[in-house]
């Protein structure tokens, strides 16, 4: 099938300064693509561009197979979700969703019978005709996807959605918009900063710095496999364990040295077969460091760490230890036995390990 | 015990009691203030509704022994204006057909400017804005030369259009700052939205930038109809015999008198001519207020 969206080798500029460099992103028809990275990096501009909002400096965009350069936003058989949700505010809930359907001319029939459709899909039919400032947050959310459905567009463009709800509800429409997305199959660009958002929402992920593409992938191969130490910091909470080693190769695997402030050297050997240079930093994700006896598995090992602190978080517990000049977090189970202050054997998991060279910060592994 | 609780009791009455002697001496004065202000008014108002002989014979501020309307006929329909007689009525209405349309045109294009300004940024919009603004300090005295000689090009010297026309330019400055201040406030994300929709440069401004004006629109029209309705200079400078507005003819009937000065029609031809913008104010005071001070819209 043809990528719904194809992007090849677009940059922008704000007169001298580079905003985008050199972005590659396809998408099929049915993928949820969410754009993450700090604020700053480039993902509202990039969806910007996408839309037409802004005019790209350099390379080429498709939408469903035609080429949307130079095309204008009306034109682009795209709908939009803004942050501030951008109601029209003199109109009335169904005005704002019919407006755009007005202004391209669909008869008023048609018209009805659409805003009936969305409206029972987003349940928002007792708000039909009360104005966006007699909404809530969570309403007018409501209202501004129904004004995008009713569109029925090749694509959708989220523009941060859920960063002006309050916690509970952001999760609540998290959902919502996942199972929306199950529903209608619709392929979907969203922007957020928010990495959990990121995970649970999409189906390929494109981090962003400083307008550069870090890495492209599924949820699971970017959070297994971050594919340098900037991605590999910024996804997943608590963030990824990143301690500087020392790494030697022989013929039974590689030896890992990491240097401990108070005991001895922790030394622990990844049997992977693997070829590294001597300095490296090792990423090891909190839950692929367990209580002893907790894990089991080829790449398993074993070591007393001081601990330094506990955080109990009601269905996990997580103990800091230092190691390699870092604090170390690990993710054990509720139950656990851990005291600050105290000696306790830890469980490292070597086969989930992930190798970044010291200088780079680029993956080796 | 109760007798601990006396003074402070006492204290309490006298410092409330002091606080409603302060404010009754704040109503006070505010009250002088405000006579000191319209004892004008009411000098203009009772001569203009006296006799020319108790004008002399009485004083200036009792009340009219008699009251009597002719001197308000006099200032509408006969009073004199150099050789002609029709009184202020001509010119009245010269000043209505000079107003209106260039409240109007000036208002609907400063709102177009703003509207640009403030939510197309194009290269160089701060710049074009800035001059814009510069034009609101420009003492109107400077550009009588040129302005003179660019109407006579256009061929529109002496007329009525030819005082729209100067009226709407120099109230560009203004108006294109009101609506350029009021809409900055309105997220971007707003044209964003429509031009997804599908809406262009003008339906957008009509269909979601309008809508949301009507505070201020008061505030320029308002603003406009009075500096337009009250100006003299551009009045006397680009008009001729039948196009002159109100306040030159005023002028003119102060100015020409033959024989005894008629106080009494001067005062009513006075207000007459202030007539229209203290009614603009009354019918539309409080939107100004709430215009001027009018913030964010909530989206």
């Amino acid at each position: 099938m043809a990528p719904i969206l194809d992007i090849q080798n677009l940059y922008k500029n704000y007169g001298a300064t580079e905003i985008l460099k050199d972005i590659n992103i396809s998408i099929e028809p049915g993928d949820f693509l969410v754009l993450v990275g700090p604020s700053g990096c480039g993902k509202s501009t990039l969806l910007n561009c996408i839309a037409g909002l802004e005019p790209i400096t350099g390379g080429t965009l498709s939408i469903g197979g035609k080429d949307m350069t130079h095309v204008s936003p009306k034109d682009r058989d795209i709908a939009m979700v803004f942050q501030s949700y951008a109601l029209y505010p003199t109109m009335s809930v169904a005005k704002n969703i019919t407006f755009g359907m007005k202004v391209r001319g669909v008869d008023a029939a048609t018209q009805e019978a659409k805003l009936k459709d969305v409206a029972a899909l987003l349940q928002i039919e007792p708000l039909l005709n009360r104005r966006p400032s007699q909404l809530s947050g969570g309403q007018r959310q409501r209202v501004a996807m129904g004004r995008a459905l009713v569109r029925d567009p090749k694509l959708f463009l989220f523009d941060e959605p859920l960063s002006n709800l309050d916690a509970k509800l952001r999760v609540e429409m998290r959902t919502e918009i996942k199972k929306l997305h199950q529903t209608l199959d619709a392929s979907i660009v969203y922007v957020t900063h928010d990495q959990i958002e990121a995970m649970t929402l999409a189906t390929k992920i494109v981090v962003l710095k400083g307008g550069i593409v870090q890495q492209i992938g599924s949820p699971a191969e970017i959070y297994n496999n971050p594919a340098n130490l900037f991605v590999a910091d910024f996804m997943g909470s608590p963030a990824m364990n990143l301690i500087p080693a020392q790494a030697s190769n022989s013929g039974s695997g590689t030896q890992i040295s990491i240097a401990r402030e108070t005991g001895e050297t922790l030394v622990l050997n990844d049997a992977r077969g693997l070829s590294l240079p001597q300095d490296v930093i090792l990423g090891l994700r909190p839950e692929d460091i367990a209580e002893a006896g907790f894990r089991a598995g080829a790449g398993v090992q074993e070591a007393a760490c001081m601990i330094d602190m506990v955080e109990p978080a009601g269905a996990d517990t997580y103990v800091v230890s230092e190691l390699g000049g870092k604090q170390v977090t690990a993710r054990l189970h509720a139950e656990t036995s851990a005291q600050a202050g105290q000696m306790l054997n830890l469980a490292f998991d070597m086969s989930k390990v992930s190798y970044f060279a010291k200088e780079t910060g680029e993956r080796l592994n | 015990m109760t007798d601990l609780s006396m003074p402070q009791a006492q204290t309490r009455s006298q410092s409330a009691t002091g606080k409603i002697a302060l404010r009754w001496l704040l109503y006070v004065l505010l009250g002088l203030f405000a006579l000191y202000y319209l004892m004008p008014l009411f000098v203009m108002l009772t001569t203009s509704l006296k006799s020319l002989e108790e004008i002399r014979t009485g004083s200036l501020i009792s009340l009219p022994r008699e009251v009597s309307f002719d001197a308000w006929k006099t200032a509408w329909s006969g009073a004199c204006t150099g050789i002609q007689c029709e009184g202020l009525r001509p010119y009245f209405w010269n000043s209505v057909l000079i107003a209106v349309p260039a409240v109007f045109l000036s208002t609907l294009i400063g709102a177009l400017n703003g509207y640009v300004v403030a939510q197309w940024r194009f290269k160089g919009a701060n710049i074009i804005f800035s001059l814009m603004l510069f034009g609101c300090f420009i003492p109107f005295q400077v550009v009588l030369l040129p302005m003179a000689r660019l109407l006579g090009m256009m061929g529109i010297a002496g007329t009525i259009p030819g005082l729209i026309f100067v009226h709407v330019i120099y109230g560009l400055g203004f108006t294109t700052l009101f609506f350029r201040n009021y809409y900055v406030t309105i997220p971007s994300e707003l044209t964003k939205a429509a031009r997804v929709d599908g809406a262009g440069f003008l339906r957008i401004f009509w269909s979601i930038f309008m809508p949301l004006s009507l505070p201020i629109i008061v505030v320029t029209v308002i603003w406009q109809f009075t500096q337009i309705w009250n100006d003299f200079l551009f009045g006397v400078s680009f008009s001729q015999a039948g196009t002159q507005p109100v306040t030159v003819a005023l002028n003119n009937i102060v100015n020409s008198t033959t024989g005894v000065k008629e106080y009494n029609v001067d005062m009513a031809a006075a207000i007459i001519a202030g007539l229209p913008t203290l009614l603009v104010y009354v019918v539309a005071g409080k939107y100004f207020i709430r215009g001027l001070t009018a913030g964010s819209v909530k989206g």
